[in-house]
């Protein structure tokens, strides 16, 4: 167990929520949207990658294998991460999704997309931020202090 | 039994109030789309194409005239490839996963219940391509077992004669459509024939005549009527979905030599194993000419040029959705502006049709010398619509229609209010630019149930389907919707070479 000072916990509790809020978000969205697919998207692959991620897109039930897996993942990890239960895992699984979203979308130059990028990136991109976000919530854990965990690891 | 302090469990879920703060957004955001889905959508019921069923029947003996690419893209339509093209493709598929979907697609392609029973091509070469591919019944490469080799035909009037034939394919260069589809009818034999119908307008008369008067089914090569967005597009303009629509503007943009086609000429190809007597026709005379047999789509003598070739696409989709009809009146201009390569018909070519009876104008507008893509566009007073690989109809900012919705913030103008995609997004599986091209206008891949399903495969198949059931249906693409598109193509070219306006006498059905 950490010792953190006030400040600290506040920064790395608004850190664990606005990632969660996000992950939250993005995966209700899709569920409550019934034609989302990541087909399109993930046609548009490029990088060294882009053949493995334009073969799920090819085939129908490997998509919907796919869509099924991301839209729960985020949902899942995004609870997780706000009520602050299981968040090893769901930081593991967080930082999974991120890197599957950026190899399929790989910030490089002259790497141009359907979807654009809505800045300029080089290498470094949100996803990549992101990442590197869920990287600080893995070695600075906090739902032992602020969330669920606490209640668990009372009861044991 | 643990006993949790208040600042356990106040610490512990401090942080659930988050949850409904997001579960409130999306119940907002699902608020606001359901309300904006219910505005748009009111009234408006979208007819998505379905399958197309299969009719059963016996085996269909078909018989093909013009084995060169287009005809070996049909038959490859029809389940029949030849042994080496299975090889490449295999080879190709251990790379390029497009290759990969290519050929699955190819082999999980519905069986249509036909064999080639004959093939006649004036080129040896394509000859024996075309004889390879329809005896290749098990669709494997080469070195394997293949079935019974269709009889080679060395005129199209052996051809037509044939007993063992009961249906005709004709994918030849455009001066010999009629002639052949004329001598298909008068022996019985079912046709399905390349785009455009005629390259004459006196024979536009003659065919449509022998097709009713010899009671086959006919299916002119359009391959478009099986493109679901078209089919949409029909079903929401029907729904008055654009309010009256004034001006069409459709348009062909091509930029490399295959797009204007300038193919290349098979080195082996000579006198000695091209039938010029045959090729010729009912062309005007000319001495042998690889350039003219292999790049003929460039002379007037056995072409229609922009007009027939690839505007006839274009026309064909709005009146496919708009039931336009033969228009009151014609005007072009254009020329030969790029491909200054001996050829006489224009690469650049822009035409008017005139629809009075329906206050609305026809525009195309042509250039094989830029590939800047303009799609097409149905401009209404209430909204445009614009169909390229997918369709969107934007609301007019002016909409009477859309008025009260647009100052309730309902609908943005200029932003996109209904789209529909076909299938998921495929543009990058296609290969060379002419390819990409078509695909780009729906013409080269459409989808069912999520599948992709080629066009033309489709195409065949409803006329196969027509023949099967014997009860005078006709196919989407009939002599009636033929004679439209040659004679609309007809009065297009017209007046471009006679440089005036030209007019359709309804009475008589003429030209003049």
């Amino acid at each position: 167990m950490m010792n953190y000072s006030k400040g600290q916990i506040i920064a790395l509790v608004a850190l664990r929520i606005v990632i969660g809020w996000h992950f939250l978000y993005e995966g209700l969205t899709k569920i409550f949207q019934p034609e989302w697919t990541s087909g399109a998207y993930l046609m548009d692959s490029r990088g060294f990658l882009s053949g493995f991620f334009i073969w799920i897109a090819s085939h129908p039930s490997v998509l919907s294998a796919a869509d099924f897996l991301n839209e729960w993942g985020l949902t899942l990890v995004g609870l997780s991460l706000i009520l602050g239960i299981l968040t090893r895992l769901s930081t593991i699984a967080g930082m999974l999704l991120l890197l599957f979203y950026y190899l399929s979308h790989p910030a490089w130059i002259g790497y141009e997309y359907i979807f654009p990028l809505e800045s300029a990136y080089f290498v470094v991109d949100k996803n990549i931020i992101e990442m590197v976000a869920l990287l600080v919530i893995w070695f600075f854990p906090t739902s032992r202090i602020i969330g669920m965990e606490r209640l668990v690891r009372r009861r044991n | 039994m643990t006993s949790f302090s208040r600042r356990d469990i106040i610490k512990g879920l401090a942080t659930l109030p988050v949850v409904g703060a997001v579960a409130y957004g999306l119940y907002r955001r699902q608020k606001r789309y359901r309300e904006l889905n219910r505005n748009l959508m009111e009234d408006l019921r979208v007819e998505l194409p379905g399958e197309m069923p299969t009719v059963q029947g016996d085996r269909l003996r078909i018989g093909i005239i013009g084995t060169g690419s287009r005809g070996r893209y049909l038959l490859k339509a029809l389940g029949y490839v030849q042994p080496e093209s299975i090889d490449k493709w295999q080879a190709s598929a251990r790379e390029d996963p497009f290759y990969r979907e290519y050929l699955q697609n190819f082999l999980e392609q519905e069986d249509l219940n036909v064999e080639i029973a004959a093939v006649c091509d004036v080129f040896d070469t394509n000859a024996r391509k075309g004889m390879l591919a329809s005896s290749n019944v098990l669709q494997k490469g080469s070195g394997r077992q293949t079935g019974k080799e269709p009889v080679r035909y060395r005129t199209y009037q052996d051809l037509c004669a044939a007993p063992d034939v009961d249906a005709v394919i004709i994918a030849t260069p455009d001066h010999l459509h009629v002639p052949m589809a004329l001598e298909a009818a008068r022996n019985g034999k079912h046709v399905y024939c390349e785009k455009p119908l005629s390259w004459t307008v006196a024979e536009t008369y003659a065919i449509r005549d022998a097709i009713r008067q010899h009671d086959v089914v006919f299916q002119l090569g359009h391959q478009g009527r099986q493109t679901d967005s078209y089919q949409v597009a029909r079903s929401l303009i029907g729904q008055d979905v654009l309010g009256k629509v004034t001006l069409i503007e459709v348009c062909t943009n091509r930029n490399d030599p295959n797009g204007a086609w300038v193919y290349e000429i098979p080195k082996e190809a000579g006198p000695g194993n091209i039938d010029w007597n045959q090729f010729i026709g009912p062309a005007p005379w000319h001495p042998f000419s690889l350039e003219r047999f292999f790049r003929w789509r460039c002379w007037w003598d056995y072409s229609t040029g922009l007009s027939g070739d690839l505007f006839t696409h274009e026309y064909d989709a709005m009146n496919q959705i708009l039931d336009l009809g033969i228009p009151h009146s014609a005007v072009a201009s254009g020329g030969i502006y790029f491909f200054k390569d001996g050829r006489t018909v224009p690469d650049v070519l822009n035409m008017s049709f005139e629809y009075p009876d329906r206050d609305l104008t026809l525009l195309y507008s042509a250039t094989l010398a830029s590939e800047k893509n303009r799609g097409k566009v149905i401009m209404g007073h209430d909204g445009y619509m614009d169909l390229s690989e997918t369709l969107v109809i934007n609301a007019d900012p002016q909409s009477t229609r859309y008025r009260e919705k647009i100052a309730q913030g309902l609908i943005e103008p200029n932003k996109p209010i209904y789209s529909y995609v076909p299938g998921k997004d495929k543009v990058d599986a296609v290969t060379s630019a002419t390819e990409k091209y078509f695909a780009g206008r729906g013409l080269l891949y459409t989808y069912r149930g999520g599948k992709e399903v080629d066009t033309s495969h489709l195409h065949l198949k409803e006329w196969l389907n027509c023949i099967r059931r014997g009860d005078g249906t006709r196919p989407s693409c009939h002599i009636d919707a033929a004679f439209e598109e040659a004679m609309t193509a007809h009065m297009g070219t017209i007046a471009f070479r006679e440089g005036r306006r030209v007019y359709w006498d309804t009475e008589r059905e003429v030209i003049v």
